[in-house]
């Protein structure tokens, strides 16, 4: 990439071409204030507060989204400049509430790092507060119009990084606030739930539903036996809340905390997800070599996926897979197979799942195949956030506490089960097995890489001794369709289809990025969250589901083999369409 | 109409061009331009229009033509309406009502009277047909 | 019979007050002595405008054109040029000692009105696209689509001078060639008629007017740029202008002057409507864009800008209808004939819609250069009902205040900016004594707080709060520190706002602040409004010895506030005084007082 030259108040410094003036002061050690801005979105040029001066020009360019040109004198502190943005943040603060104190984001909060850094004592402009209420509608994601700041942020990443425009901007001027769109309430919108709105704005006008309380009140409660699980993704995020590395391994401190915090029982997802490959693998095993049931076989371990696809791709249901995500297949387990070896009722058990996502709240009340226990699978299911919060108010002393194991029964997983959190992870878990399925032996690599990293659409032709098999992994709901589009055309036209097997995470980067995650992820956030998760793949000595020990167990002890009749009935669902906006 | 060739447009150009200037000199007939942009249509131009027709009609005058154009730029005089004849000057009267209509049909068209209390004035001239 | 001839005498408020009644009744006097009444007949007529001069007299058909006309003069003229045919040369007009000026023409008050942009406004049926090419239509695009390379068409507009005439005046020949230069396809050509500034309808007219001017220049930007297809953006309220434009549309695609091979020359370029819902930020080119796009009409941050990535992130020229009307003029007459029209810096005509307190409101083109002066008191006919000029505000709610010692500016883009105003598409409101400056400006930044997008921090708070700041200002309980706030907010709505209309949101406030920050102080310190116009502050009462009894106030309350018996002294009670200074105006006797 071609480089050029400019200064930074004062200072030469070389960037590539196309380099923003955000990105290249960045480069410089130079921080320059934005409350708009975020990596992952287009520069919307909302807040004003990165407004900078270009030398031999009179106006005040946004830094973040003016590109670096050869040559550029750029001033990015200048007492004018200092009053132009202190001024803006003060009018911004104006039209906030100053309930810091209660606000699901205090401390967290990037309008009150700014207050902070500006050093604002005084607001010499009168409040002038917008009376919206607030719309809990949805299991999952709770708005607060009252807090928002304009920046734009939610609506861009619900309309350009997940192609749902549920979120929009109504009225105009001072009066325009973010809403769903069409002003129905957010439930009644065609939102996903996926939380990305939640984990980019910068303030609290979105947040994760806090259900804490609850799970608190149940493990108070002698009477219940309380079991938690853990997603993959959670592993390697929590940390971050506690002051450690992105990608930081901890699952031995969570499953530490999480007793610590009064749980009885101790499960993980990533069980869940060994147990997810054995039914979705033989599942997709019975479709590409038996010929039952279309194919490309879709996964579905993402609840926003499915209710997109339910949303705006009803006529594809056919190709889903009907296996449960590892959640709900786990839940149904710890209820029935657990609770059977534990002579207890399902009713007995509270089961708490912790997941890097605020569409699992909606999951696990998605329809009556999530109450295939005959109680509800999952009581209350809550993000890596609010189990961070409620660590740190139980007085857990996260970074020290030592490692402890997975209670054995529903806890012990393999390196594919793991690599779930990532985008990627489920195909490359399905493969391992898969071909093990259909070549009746393991592959030597166990690895896929072909499938793994970042790019919105990833595709693949694996060989099964012989056989190809085509694979397509998107993730980011708006990289979907370039996939599905293709299936679409090639079913018209009656031609071979592009692709047996497609993978899709709603969110950026799979699960490790999910809605529920600890605020500030970024790309940068992404690869280390995802590196740790092959981390724990490699240093597995399982690496492939059905290698899993516990697996075999269970499926010798309860439900027989994968797509048994027992299997159809607690591990498998089904889909509906669900129309939007036509209610 | 069909597609022109360059020719085409030469010659269509050429023919209307004179037309244009007869409408202007030397005609015969009487012309009444009504100006219809949104101003004069809010100031009354269309019931304007319609009083010139029905006046017309009732005198059977026959060889009048009444066309419209777009705004003079008055708009503190619309609805406006220039009136074209020989042995007359060309006039632009200014609030033309359906009753000044009627009147500039009866006194200046058949009468051959200027309305007093109606002129308004020439069009300023074009410099651009001046060159 | 016809009259062989007519003597038309100014009847406007300048020329009555001159006694144009009596030069009239004495022409009609001296008419009827010669016998000359079965020939000539003498008219009193509407204002000429030029009433610097006037009274006025002219003959027609010999268009003589007299000033300063007394009734004495009657019998001259009548005796000389009716009976004798001759004029009367010591009272024509003279542009200077050395010519004599006969003929209407060449006078140059008439030439302050020059007409390019609206050449064929008010002259050709709009709705006939064969009156457009008789005028020379379609002959710029024949002429570059078979003689000009698109090098050569962007030489002509750079040479010609042409500014953007939709803001802040960028000359249009390097906009073409930023966009021209970008290797990418498509691009497009999209013409901005979405025309919001209160009081402006420069483009509406046009648009009604003369619909192919805009046609015939969006396809030449397009053959000179490489695009083929173009946009008209035109805002929903215009429907005779949207009709016009679709019949235009219409015919110049059965003509073959849009579509297909236009010509037989090989190049194609058709054209859209796009309609808008009239928000005023998408007159801003960003906006504009996004909402073509089918997306929510706000900015987006430039650059880039729209020449090199625009509508859909392609290559797009965007101009406003009357810079696209100047394009077909300067290609047929060149930029030679174009340059000797205007200032240096500023060529070619401006249309302005002038409006306000003046005689002649209406839709004018003057060379650039002309003065506020002529516009207002030659053109415009000076302030209506005698009162006193204040000041004149251009550019619409993003311009500025013009106090009266600036009359004598002349108009172009670079003077208007020194005075802290624009030129902006066009809007010239007039303003008299009468008229509060605080209150002025709050009625345009109230407009473009409602007109504001919301988008960007700046404009979306900072405009509400200089408007609440105004407000109390205007009730009287505004402070010193209000207007060191407002200067903050000011600043940074200018610096920060993201988008033209946000950036130029205060100027109303900050050159009333500049120019009448008198009139502010008498709202902080003594609570009083100097024009007697803002509601709070001012109190009608009846003075004693003035009142009658005459009950005409108390007939005209619309509130019913004014009690007295006839012939007795009339009160007004204050608390339920509505302000509206009816009674003020009906009173006869100065004995309703507005403090």
């Amino acid at each position: 990439m071609k480089k050029i030259n400019c200064t930074i108040n004062g200072t030469p410094i070389q960037v590539a071409e196309g380099t923003s003036i955000y990105k290249a002061a960045r480069q410089a050690k130079v921080k320059i204030p934005a409350l708009c801005y975020h990596p992952d979105l287009p520069a919307w040029g909302a807040c004003g507060m990165c407004a900078v001066k270009i030398e031999g020009s009179n106006k005040m360019p946004r830094a973040c989204a003016t590109e670096v040109q050869d040559g550029m004198s750029i001033i990015t502190h200048d007492p004018e400049l200092q009053e132009v943005r202190r001024s803006t943040l003060q009018l911004i603060l104006s039209t906030h509430p100053n309930s810091c104190l209660t606000c699901a984001r205090n401390q967290t909060c990037e309008l009150q790092e700014l207050a902070a850094e500006f050093g604002v004592r005084d607001m010499p402009f009168k409040m002038d507060l917008q009376d919206i209420p607030q719309d809990d509608s949805t299991p999952s994601i709770v708005l607060n119009p009252e807090k928002c700041v304009k920046c734009g942020r939610c609506v861009n990443v619900c309309q350009e990084m997940q192609s749902v425009y549920a979120l929009e901007f109504l009225d105009r001027g001072h009066e325009v606030r973010m809403a769903p769109a069409a002003d129905v309430l957010l439930n009644d919108s065609p939102c996903i739930k996926c939380g990305q709105c939640s984990a980019h704005c910068p303030v609290g006008a979105i947040f994760e539903r806090d259900e804490t309380s609850k799970v608190l009140r149940a493990v108070r409660d002698e009477g219940l036996t309380t079991v938690v699980q853990i997603a993959p993704a959670v592993r390697v995020a929590l940390g971050e809340a506690f002051d450690m590395e992105p990608g930081e391994l901890s699952t031995g401190k969570i499953y530490a905390a999480l007793r610590r915090l009064g749980f009885d029982v101790v499960f993980d997802t990533n069980f869940g997800a060994d147990l997810t490959i054995m039914e979705e693998g033989t599942e997709f095993v019975r479709r590409f070599v038996n010929g039952e049931g279309e194919l490309p076989q879709i996964t579905t371990c993402c609840p926003s996926w499915v209710d997109y696809m339910e949303k705006f791709y009803s006529d594809m249901i056919p190709l889903f897979s009907t296996a449960k995500s590892p959640q709900m297949m786990l839940a149904a387990m710890t209820k029935t197979y657990y609770a059977e070896q534990q002579n207890l009722k399902a009713d007995d058990i509270f089961h708490v799942s912790v997941m890097p996502c605020t569409s699992k709240k909606y999951e696990i009340v998605r329809d009556e195949n999530m109450y295939s226990s005959g109680s509800q699978d999952i009581d209350v299911s809550i993000t890596t956030r609010e189990l961070a919060r409620m660590i740190k108010s139980a007085g857990i002393n996260f970074a020290e506490l030592s490692d402890e194991e997975a209670d054995r029964a529903l806890g012990l997983y393999t390196g594919a089960g793991t690599i779930f959190g990532a985008t990627g992870g489920v195909m490359e878990a399905a493969l391992r097995t898969a071909y093990h399925l259909v070549t009746g032996a393991d592959r030597d690599k166990v690895e896929f890489q072909e499938v793994r990293g970042l790019e919105g659409v990833r595709e693949a032709k694996v060989d099964f001794q012989g056989t190809e098999v085509r694979v397509a992994v998107a993730h980011s709901i708006s990289n979907v369709s370039k996939v599905l589009e293709q299936v679409k055309e090639a079913k018209a036209k009656g031609e071979e289809l592009p692709y047996h097997f497609i993978e899709v995470m709603a969110c950026p980067g799979g699960c490790i990025s999910g809605g529920g995650q600890p605020y500030g992820t970024t790309n940068v956030v992404r690869r280390k969250r995802i590196k740790g998760l092959y981390a724990d793949d490699t240093d597995r000595q399982l690496r492939m589901s059905h290698h899993n020990p516990a697996i075999a167990e269970l499926y010798e002890n309860f439900l027989g083999e994968p797509l048994s009749e027992k299997s159809h009935h607690y591990l498998h669902t089904s889909y509906t369409s669900r129309p939007v906006y036509n209610k | 109409m069909a597609k022109m060739s360059l020719e085409e447009l030469k010659e269509l150009r050429d023919k209307k061009r004179r037309e244009l200037d007869t409408r202007e000199t030397e005609g015969k007939s009487v012309q009444i331009i009504v100006g219809m942009g949104t101003s004069g249509i809010a100031a009354g131009a269309k019931e304007t229009l319609n009083a010139f027709l029905d006046e017309l009609d009732a005198h059977n005058l026959s060889d009048v033509t009444v066309r419209q154009t777009g705004s003079m730029g008055l708009d503190h005089a619309e609805p406006t309406a220039e009136v074209r004849m020989q042995d007359m000057p060309t006039v632009i009267y200014g609030q033309v009502d359906q009753k000044t209509a009627r009147s500039i049909v009866r006194e200046h068209i058949l009468g051959k009277r200027l309305l007093e209390d109606h002129i308004f004035d020439r069009p300023a001239p074009d410099i651009v047909e001046e060159g | 019979m016809a009259f062989k001839q007519y003597v038309l005498v100014c009847g406007g408020t300048g020329c009555e007050s001159s006694d144009a009644d009596g030069i009239y009744r004495n022409l009609q006097k001296e008419v009827e002595k010669q016998q000359l009444e079965q020939d000539v007949q003498v008219v009193k007529t509407g204002c000429f405008g030029f009433c610097e001069r006037g009274p006025i007299v002219k003959v027609l058909p010999e268009e003589s054109f007299y000033v300063d006309v007394t009734a004495q003069d009657a019998e001259e003229l009548v005796t000389e040029q009716c009976l004798k045919g001759r004029q009367v040369p010591r009272l024509l007009y003279r542009e200077d000692e050395s010519k004599e000026h006969a003929r209407i023409e060449d006078i140059s008050f008439y030439q302050k009105q020059f007409r390019v942009v609206l050449r064929n406004c008010g002259f050709i049926d709009p709705e006939n696209i064969e009156e457009y090419v008789a005028r020379d239509g379609y002959q710029a695009l024949e002429k570059v689509l078979f003689e000009m390379s698109p090098d050569e068409v962007i030489e002509e507009l750079k040479a010609s001078g042409l500014r953007g005439r939709g803001g802040a005046g960028f000359p249009t020949g390097m906009k073409w060639n930023f966009t021209k230069q970008v290797e990418d396809a498509p691009k497009y050509v999209v013409c901005n008629a979405d025309e919001g500034d209160p009081g402006a309808y420069m483009d509406r007219s046009t648009l009604e007017g003369d619909p192919h001017s805009v046609l015939e220049a969006m396809a030449i930007a397009g053959y000179t740029v490489g695009a083929n297809q173009g946009y008209v953006y035109v805002r929903a309220e215009y429907p005779i202008a949207i009709d016009r434009l679709r019949i235009a549309i219409r015919q110049a695609q059965e003509y073959g002057l849009l579509g297909e091979d236009i010509l037989g020359s090989g190049f194609t370029f058709n054209v859209e409507i796009r309609l808008g819902a009239g928000a005023f930020v998408c007159g801003e080119e960003t906006a504009l864009l996004a909402s073509i796009e089918g997306e929510r009409g706000m900015p987006r941050p430039r650059p880039p800008f729209p020449a090199v990535k625009g509508l859909w992130q392609q290559p797009t020229v965007i101009n406003n209808v009357e810079t696209f009307a100047n394009v077909p003029v300067i290609i047929t007459r060149g930029s030679d004939w174009y340059t000797k029209i205007g200032t240096e810096k500023s060529r070619g005509t401006k249309v302005f819609a002038l409006t306000g307190k003046i005689n002649n409101s209406g839709l004018i083109e003057v060379p650039m250069g002309t003065t506020l002066r002529d516009i207002v008191y030659n053109i415009g006919g000076g302030i209506a009902n005698g009162k006193e000029f204040k000041a004149i505000q251009s550019g619409g709610p993003s311009g500025g205040m013009i106090r009266a010692e600036y009359l004598d500016t002349p108009i172009d883009y670079e003077h208007l900016q020194e005075l802290g105003s624009i030129m902006g598409s066009g809007g010239l409101i007039v303003m008299d004594e009468d008229d509060c400056m605080v209150d002025v400006a709050k009625f345009y930044l109230g407009f473009t707080v409602e007109e504001s997008c919301g988008k960007c921090a700046p404009c979306r708070v900072g405009g509400k709060k200089m408007y609440d700041i105004l407000d109390r200002i205007t009730k009287g309980q505004g402070t010193m520190e209000d207007l060191d706030r407002m200067d903050t907010i000011g600043f940074s709505m200018q610096r920060a706002s993201l988008c033209g209309l946000g950036q130029t949101a205060p100027n109303p406030v900050m050159s009333s602040l500049k120019y009448f920050k008198d009139e502010y102080l008498a709202h902080i310190h003594e609570q009083s409004c100097p024009a007697g116009h803002c509601k709070d502050l001012v109190k009608f009462t009846i003075l004693p010895d003035k009142c009658i009894g005459c009950t005409l106030c108390a007939r005209n309350c619309p509130v019913n506030c004014i009690s007295g018996e006839r012939k007795q002294t009339h009160v007004i009670d204050q608390d339920r005084c509505i302000k509206c200074g009816m009674c003020y105006q009906v009173c006869k006797f100065d004995a309703v007082v507005r403090q």
